[in-house]
């Protein structure tokens, strides 16, 4: 079958859908959805609409973005904008299905507004929000919209259509216009994709292989498995560009094995691709043959740096080569040449070969050209996906995109990169966001984690944090990084338990330094960034906690108290009963006291005492008692 | 035991490369990797028994000991550290009994933590099984256990 046989075939099929006279209920069920209850939802609507005696489409989709208002439910009737209900519930089923499906009350305040052409009253668009307005969804132009299972839906939204272009025209103009777009590697590193596809090109020996790194081990990071969940066939369609590009007749894909759906999707895209006639021999009838393995990798974040990970995939430890080493276009899995790009990397080569280079370098910065994508989470309102134009400010993404600070806190750091990023503080909200800027300020661009801290985060203790995260991912084989994390984490450690001493902010300046410049491999490289970016602009934490003894945020809990105020304690017992050690006393009525010398602070009475009492409170440095 | 590793290892005969797809496939079978799997793999794979037992101990997802029916993993993403998942571990050890890392007596639980499940918008959260419990407080965590153990 000729491409175009394919595509008319697929556009009959998706147009008679979206013309269908019946309803359409979209209803994003990827991992994030499922968490929140989708798949209540989706049961709750299949007998709702049974019962009623309803015809209408129910498909499930892949992730929207905004995890905040998960579950989604989009509800297309003929010739009316889509509206997209939030937070639905299996009991907002009924509910919906009678105004709505039936009549035509849209039931405004359950819906976070509409989507398409047309406008409802009461109803705003979505993508005038100020959430979405900012935003430009191009990695993620299929996520939410179409079926992920279905390839058919994928082929009539301009799928496959980069590949099918690619196939005319020769592997150096493969190459130019991916140079031309400017495209870095998504992974986080930025290395420009053109220059690697080109190294990859030229490089000598066969057979070559093509990988797609999603190995995403970021703590904070989930948007390769949305990609992945939600359009599979990008990444499958980017990976086959790619192989035809410099010649390459297998591809593999790391995949976290904590990945169970995305692996499945992949899996059933795959299949889908071989009936088609676009992975395998003779794809789309010339001579070019290519096929994708699935690997699913078995949990290491030193896995996501490229020679570690062609060595896992290998089936032998997963441990960075030593430098100086070749580049893995060159000498790569099975110690061929290599080409290893990130999920969103390949996801985003189709459009680049369709729209054109041009088109990609519309957004984003001079250096940075097209969109980013993060995860925006932690302490805002907003959390969720976002793929925003380069060049956007941290401040745009955080209260426009994000809606500020949730439980009106007050705003303290915004984390990105993950564990080889760093914390900026309020002076440099209005950083923009690329490669090199985010660089420039300590921090980087990283896999796209983007996590908010506000007043109650301890800045030390998020520092402890990477630190206790890098420290047992290091695989150990070069001393810096092995012995170094450890030492800067057991001196974090000592910080927070409030065994910090003079010298200790020159030491970790010391090591850190030590730890960047002889690590062996990325993961060690970067493992002091959120040390130093937190003593950088955060100095005033560690002072505290090493001179005063005081963690400001009352997280470290070495130097915070429990206690209970003599004035507010009704003496309900409820804290007593659930105090684990049961270090609290007093009788019924009586005002209750916490033996400092036996709590542990948990904060479990904290968290019991009723709020119309707030009796106790947690102070710090810690109070004195007799016994210390 | 014996006959089903000898069903699940025999297309792997001599298959080096393919040692962490045959870790994970036996694993998958037995629910973890007892030291006579380890041997046979070691046998069909041609492999040495040092090479298997680095290769399986290096990564997080191959255990050598027994787990408990259920999984309870306790998520330590960024967003829910910073939304208190330590209390959250902490009120689940206290409930279960165990400390991370361990398997309750009666073979029902394993406690474990994960780097990041990836649920960050309803942090802090677990996951039970295939079953994500989110928007966390220490207090749900203990109702959860409790709600569990009586049924």
């Amino acid at each position: 079958m000729t491409f175009t046989q394919l595509q008319e075939d697929a556009r009959q099929e998706w147009n008679a859908l979206r013309n269908d006279n019946n309803p359409q209920i979209m209803i994003g069920t990827a991992t994030c959805g499922r968490s929140a209850g989708a798949m209540a939802v989706v049961k709750a609507f299949e007998q709702e609409l049974e019962q009623k005696g309803i015809t209408a489409h129910i498909t499930e989709v892949g992730c929207i973005g905004p995890c905040y208002a998960e579950p989604l439910v989009n509800i297309a009737k003929p010739g009316k904008p889509t509206i997209s209900y939030r937070n639905v519930t299996p009991s907002m089923v009924t509910e919906i299905t009678d105004a709505y499906l039936v009549g035509e009350d849209p039931l405004a305040h359950y819906t976070l507004g509409t989507f398409g052409d047309g406008k409802i009253e009461g109803v705003s668009r979505v993508l005038d929000t100020p959430s979405f307005k900012p935003q430009e969804r191009r990695v993620f132009r299929n996520c939410g919209v179409i079926d992920p299972t279905n390839i058919n839906h994928y082929i009539a939204n301009q799928g496959y259509e980069g590949l099918n272009k690619a196939l005319t025209m020769t592997q150096e103009e493969v190459v130019d216009i991916m140079k031309r777009s400017g495209l870095r590697g998504r992974g986080g590193g930025g290395f420009p994709a053109g220059r690697k596809w080109e190294a990859g090109l030229k490089a000598k020996g066969t057979p070559k292989y093509v990988v797609c790194n999603a190995d995403e081990g970021d703590p904070g990071a989930f948007m390769d498995r949305a990609v992945i969940e939600g359009d599979p066939h990008s990444v499958i369609e980017g990976m086959i560009i790619a192989g035809y590009t410099i010649g390459s007749q297998t591809g593999y894909i790391y995949v976290r094995a904590e990945y169970p759906l995305a692996i499945k999707r992949l899996e059933m895209a795959i299949a889908q691709a071989h009936e088609k006639g676009l992975l395998g021999k003779n794809i789309l009838g010339t001579d070019f043959c290519f096929d994708i393995n699935i690997f699913p990798g078995a949990g290491a974040f030193v896995c996501g740096e490229s020679t570690a990970l062609t060595l896992s995939i290998e089936g032998k430890r997963g441990m960075p080569r030593v430098a100086p080493r070749p580049r893995t276009t060159e000498i790569g899995l099975y110690d061929k040449p290599t080409l290893l790009n990130n999920v969103k990397t390949f996801a985003s080569a189709p459009m680049i070969i369709v729209k054109g280079a041009e088109w990609f370098a519309s957004v984003g910065t001079e250096k940075s050209t097209g969109t980013a994508i993060f995860a925006l989470t932690g302490k805002v309102n907003n959390c969720g996906l976002i793929e925003v134009p380069m060049g956007i400010t941290l401040r745009q993404i955080i209260y426009d995109i994000g809606g500020g600070v949730s439980d009106g806190g007050e705003f303290k750091a915004v984390q990105t990169g993950g564990p080889s990023g760093g914390c900026l503080p309020e002076s440099l909200l209005d950083t923009p966001i690329d490669y090199d800027s985010l660089d420039e300020a300590g921090s980087i661009m990283g896999s796209g984690g983007m996590v908010v801290l506000d007043e109650k985060t301890c800045m030390v203790d998020v520092a402890r944090y990477f630190l206790d995260f890098t420290e047992i991912e290091s695989c150990g084989q070069c001393v810096p990084c092995r012995l170094g994390t450890k030492q800067l984490l057991e001196i974090l450690k000592d910080i927070c338990k409030g065994r910090g001493k003079e010298g200790d902010h020159e030491l970790l300046y010391e090591l850190s330094h030590s730890v960047h410049g002889g690590s062996v491999c990325g993961l060690g490289q970067t493992a002091a960034n959120p040390v130093l970016t937190t003593l950088r602009y955060f100095k005033s934490e560690y002072d505290a906690h090493i001179y005063d003894k005081c963690c400001p945020a009352k997280v470290c809990k070495s130097l915070i108290s429990y206690v209970i105020l003599e004035d507010k304690c009704k003496g309900c017992t409820l804290c007593a009963k659930s105090c684990p050690v049961n270090a609290i006393s007093g009788e019924k009525k009586q005002v209750h006291v916490i033996d400092q010398s036996l709590c542990v602070q948990c904060g479990v009475c904290m968290e019991k005492c009723p709020n119309k009492f707030s009796a106790v409170d947690c102070v710090s440095p810690r109070v004195k008692t007799e016994v210390s | 035991m014996k006959e089903r590793l000898h069903e699940i290892l025999s297309p792997y005969e001599g298959k080096r490369d393919q040692l962490i797809p045959i870790l994970q496939k036996v694993q998958g079978e037995l629910g973890y990797l007892p030291d006579d799997a380890m041997l046979e793999i070691a046998r069909t794979t041609g492999l040495s028994e040092s090479r298997v037992y680095a290769v399986a101990s290096f990564y997080a997802q191959f255990r050598f000991t027994p787990r408990g029916k259920h999984s309870f993993l306790v998520c330590r993403g960024t967003a829910c550290h910073v939304r208190g998942a330590e209390k959250i571990l902490e009120e689940a050890e206290r409930s279960l009994g165990i400390v991370e890392g361990e398997t309750t007596k009666d073979l029902q639980y394993t406690l474990e933590t994960v780097a990041c499940i990836g649920c960050c918008a309803l942090a802090p959260c677990v996951m039970i099984d295939e079953e994500v419990e989110a928007k966390l407080t220490p207090k749900m965590v203990a109702e959860i256990i409790d709600g569990r153990k009586t049924e």
